[in-house]
């Protein structure tokens, strides 16, 4: 016949639906948002941000149209007989719905009911896009940095050097116009000149001049017309010193620097418990600094009598105990702000993680640096108690910190996991902007 | 097979031995299976057939059998629930991807074998192709030739109004169109040839109408009460109209044109597959019929393997099982065996016709079956076809029994089995089950209340007191009502009796206006 074209379209896109999947995630998305919050209060440490299957009820996603519903008199076929005869009766299944075959128009009453929940699976992109949506650093403040890494780069003006792709067209025939003009300028006015003469000699009648006859001069004129017309074409159209090129320069970007400090508790009085909810607590703000901030310092200081600094793994992963002197983590804490980041180039940021446990007469001084060297500087600071029990000194020094520095300083209570992530939400909710 | 066998021994030209596809090999298969569907008189579109990854068959199976769809999130919807199905390794991607379209698109996938290409090509190219171009149903609701422009204007369309007026806006009026989209064709509106004394009584009543136009045109003087009565009974519209889409799209007194058009577009689309909905046994039932017999001729032919039939026959049992109604596996009764079994027993009985078939078929038992089977193809939807060629054995076979649920009884009652007694019952209830009309519930608009506050009044008229699924008669009002800007009441009326009304927005009770 001929007439089949096969046509290979493997090649063609596949994520045709992917417009509609975002509908769909967009529709649903406080739906979603609950069940990733869920799911993170759900999790354990290591595998925090892997993706999620999603479950929504599917009452609340069935597209409603008009329908049968149960009750009424109706006859259904069904295949397969083995044993009933006309007239048998078939006792009624409990509940009504489905079994031994009298379930009525089937699809129609079937599918509302009864179903399971709408699952489906979101990336870890997604997953991290949603658990993060609405947060930001509170106070973020664009500040100048030596950080060299940051250019853009900006239009300026026009140069005579430069590669062919940057010619810029309008620029380069403008200039070849105008040189064109320049240097044909007195040609072109003798040539109108002897125009001009050569009609004024058509015009006048033949003069009495044998030598010199009117033939004589028109050719001469003539000749001299052509000879500088000659002149006029050998002119380049287009020359070298035309062409122009547009000029980019890098300009370096004020670039928003920021740094987080992390202080946590490791001392004998936070249990095990207490320890993981407060490095979970603190994986979740760290995710949350490497996704939606590109370049962000983070100081990682634990201290139970003393302080010391360390690096991500051992922060989240080594144990240690002791006593409890909160004072050395916010020391630390101040010198490494004086050496490292000094405040006209860094936003600063530091949350803290305690159970509120510590010598009496550190929590005064405790509070002291934080009025006088450490909260003057920084954009934001905030402080979560991990406790089920009644607060301490620490929390009510804290307290009056916080009506003090309220733009500024913030404190949360976590009693279980479950308060981790909404406790992490408060904290960082993006704020809207007072213009 | 066995005297197949010994005509196949005389001659092999196989078109391939392997099981791995090649480009040159889809086209010698397809120009083998096109020759032996000239020898059958298949009739068809120009064919398109697409070879495709399984990713993109997802994609066009969430489409739901657009090939160019506008977006929208249930679409998404549908992909999740497909690639989850897909990935757990609970659903085959296999055929019946396959567009009702000028040339008529199918699709093959690259996993598959060579002999599942040839089953597809059979299946789809020749077998729905030529349903598509023969069935009177296709014929008379869709044009083929139209439908890839139309889908692609309709996509453009809809991504125009949401520059436009927003995403949201958009999505709105498309969730309350899908809404109703169900009851956006003139089901029981059939097209049929006008009498020379029915068009004169129609012209009478347009002058009667005009003249009561006129009438209450000229009517200045001040009307007594029981005249405003009268007045107000008159209904519009005066017939009650089933399509619903189309009576919003025309009547809808709020809605921007860009609004109207969105509506007509999901109307022409429901439109499109309105035929579908009505010859699912039919249509799988002809495809299946014809790839079974396109391979086996190929057989015959001596041009495909062995092997090649062993594998095809594999699948092809597995497409037309029928579980018994007690199995895990029970949902429904599968349109592919149903559809299959019928049209190869036309084949039977114009065969080899028993005395049972003279009874029951006198008209076609004995006649040319590859006829019959075009007329029965051409000229019948699911529900007439039944009717019309559900046959005692195909009934046997199938061990059809029908049972009663009645709501006022405590068992349910089998009715009728497949016995003497029971054939025909069986054979009109299945019939029944098929119909849409009663599938879906019968529901028109009835009147508007054109000089007070514009409601729009729908009336539900129930069969055998089967009630609307009440959970979401309410949703689908509100989306009548958004389309509609006014209040709008749906009333179950049945035998002149009110059943149950539902209203939106929701009426509040006389004691709650009472509260102060």
């Amino acid at each position: 016949m001929g007439v089949t074209h096969v046509i290979d379209r493997r090649l063609n896109g596949k994520n045709k639906s992917a417009v509609n999947r975002q509908r769909f995630l967009r529709r649903y998305r406080e739906h979603i948002k609950k069940a990733v919050g869920d799911a993170v209060n759900k999790r354990s440490i290591t595998d925090i941000d892997r993706g999620e299957s999603i479950s929504i009820p599917s009452r609340d996603i069935t597209e409603p149209t008009f329908r049968h519903g149960k009750g009424g008199r109706r006859s259904q076929t069904h295949p397969g007989n083995k044993e009933f005869v006309t007239g048998d009766g078939i006792p009624r299944p409990p509940g009504g719905q489905g079994g031994g075959g009298g379930s009525g128009e089937g699809q129609a009453s079937d599918q509302g009911e009864g179903m399971d929940d709408f699952v489906f699976q979101i990336s870890q992109e997604e997953f991290l896009d949603f658990m993060f949506e609405d947060l930001a650093l509170p106070n973020l403040v664009q500040k100048q940095l030596k950080d060299t890494s940051n250019f853009k780069f900006v239009r300026a003006g026009y140069s005579t050097q430069g590669t062919p792709a940057k010619i810029n067209v309008v620029r380069s025939m403008r200039g070849a116009y105008g040189r064109r003009l320049a240097l044909s300028g007195s040609t072109r006015k003798k040539i109108s000149d002897l125009q001009a003469q050569l009609e004024e000699i058509q015009r006048t009648p033949e003069p009495p001049d044998p030598v010199f006859s009117k033939e004589d001069q028109i050719r001469a004129l003539e000749e001299e017309i052509a000879r500088l017309k000659r002149r006029l074409t050998r002119i380049p159209f287009i020359d070298e010193i035309d062409i122009r090129y547009n000029q980019h320069i890098k300009q370096p970007q004020p670039a928003t620097a920021a740094v987080m400090f992390c202080l946590m508790d490791v001392s004998g009085s936070m249990s095990q418990t207490h320890k993981d909810i407060a490095k979970r607590f603190f994986i979740l703000l760290y995710l949350f600094l490497r996704r939606n901030y590109e370049k962000i310092d983070v100081v990682f200081i634990r201290h139970h009598t003393s302080a010391k600094e360390v690096d991500e793994e051992e922060f989240f992963y080594s144990r240690e105990t002791g006593g409890t002197i909160v004072s050395s983590a916010l020391k630390m804490m101040k010198n490494i702000m004086e050496d490292r980041y000094p405040t006209a180039d860094w936003n600063i940021y530091a949350a803290q993680a305690s159970d509120g446990d510590n010598w009496n007469d550190d929590s005064p001084r405790c509070s002291k640096l934080l009025a006088e060297n450490i909260l003057p500087q920084v954009q934001y600071y905030s402080y979560i108690e991990i406790t089920p029990h009644e607060h301490q000194m620490l929390w009510h020094e804290y307290e009056m910190l916080a009506e003090a520095f309220s733009e500024r300083f913030s404190m949360q209570q976590i009693m279980d996991e479950s308060d981790i992530y909404p406790v992490f939400r408060k904290l960082f909710q993006k704020q809207v902007d007072h213009v | 097979m066995s005297e197949v066998a010994s005509e196949q021994g005389n001659k092999r030209n196989y078109i391939s031995t392997e099981s791995e596809w090649t480009f040159e090999l889809i086209e010698q298969y397809d120009e083998a299976i096109a020759q032996c569907a000239a020898e059958f008189k298949l009739d068809t579109y120009p064919n398109q057939i697409e070879v495709i990854s399984a990713e993109q068959m997802m994609d066009a199976y969430s489409s739901v059998g657009m090939p160019v769809g506008y977006n929208h999130w249930s679409f998404g919807k549908q992909f999740l629930q497909t690639e989850k199905l897909y990935k757990r390794g609970q659903m085959g991607l296999a055929y019946e991807i396959v567009i009702n379209s000028n040339p008529c698109i199918a699709y093959l996938m690259e996993e598959n074998t060579m002999m599942m290409q040839a089953l597809v090509i059979a299946h789809a190219s020749y077998g729905h192709n030529s349903f598509f171009k023969g069935n009177y149903l296709f014929r008379t609701w869709t044009d083929a030739s139209a439908i890839i422009d139309y889908l692609l204007f309709a996509k453009n369309y809809i991504a125009h109004c949401e520059q436009r007026h927003g995403l949201e806006a958009v999505e709105r009026v498309l969730d309350s169109c899908h809404s109703i989209m169900n009851h956006g064709v003139d089901r029981y509106k059939r097209p049929s040839p006008i009498s020379a004394a029915e068009e004169e009584k129609r012209l009478r009543e347009r002058e009667e109408y005009m003249q009561q136009q006129v009438n209450d045109l000229w009517r200045t003087i001040p009307t007594r009460a029981e005249d405003k009565a009268v007045a107000n009974q008159k209904r519009f519209p005066e017939d009650p109209q089933e399509n619903l889409l189309y009576f919003i799209e025309k009547n809808a007194p709020l809605l921007e044109p860009w609004q109207r058009e969105i509506v007509r577009i999901v109307r022409k689309i429901a439109q499109y597959f309105y035929p579908q909905r009505q010859t699912q046994v039919m249509n799988e039932g002809w495809a299946t019929f014809w790839h079974y017999t396109l391979l086996h001729r190929l057989y015959e032919k001596g041009q495909v393997t062995d092997g090649f039939m062993l594998e095809f026959l594999q699948s092809h049992t597995s497409v037309v099982y029928q579980p018994p109604y007690d199995s895990p596996w029970y949902s429904g009764i599968n349109p592919y065996a149903l559809g299959y079994a019928m049209f190869q027993d036309i084949k039977r009985i114009c065969q080899n016709p028993t005395a049972e078939d003279k009874y029951w078929f006198p008209d076609f038992a004995g006649s040319d079956w590859l006829e019959t089977v075009h007329f029965a193809m051409h000229n019948f939807k699911d529900e007439s076809f039944i009717l019309q060629f559900l046959s005692p054995k195909v009934i046997r076979d199938f061990k059809f029994f029908t049972v009663l649920d009645d709501d006022q009884e405590d068992e349910y009652q089998v009715t009728a089995i497949h016995d003497e007694n029971g054939y025909r019952a069986v054979r009109e209830q299945l019939a029944r089950q098929y119909n849409l009309s009663v599938r879906d519930p019968n529901i028109q608009v009835w009147n508007v209340n054109v000089r007070g506050d514009r409601s729009l009044t729908l009336r539900h008229t129930p069969v055998d007191r089967v009630p609307l699924l009440e959970k979401e008669v309410n949703e689908v009002l509100k989306h009548v009502h958004r389309l509609w800007g006014f209040d709008v009441h749906l009333e179950s009326m049945e035998g002149g009796k009110l059943l149950s009304a539902y209203h939106c927005p929701p009426r509040t009770s006389p004691n709650m206006d009472e509260r102060d």
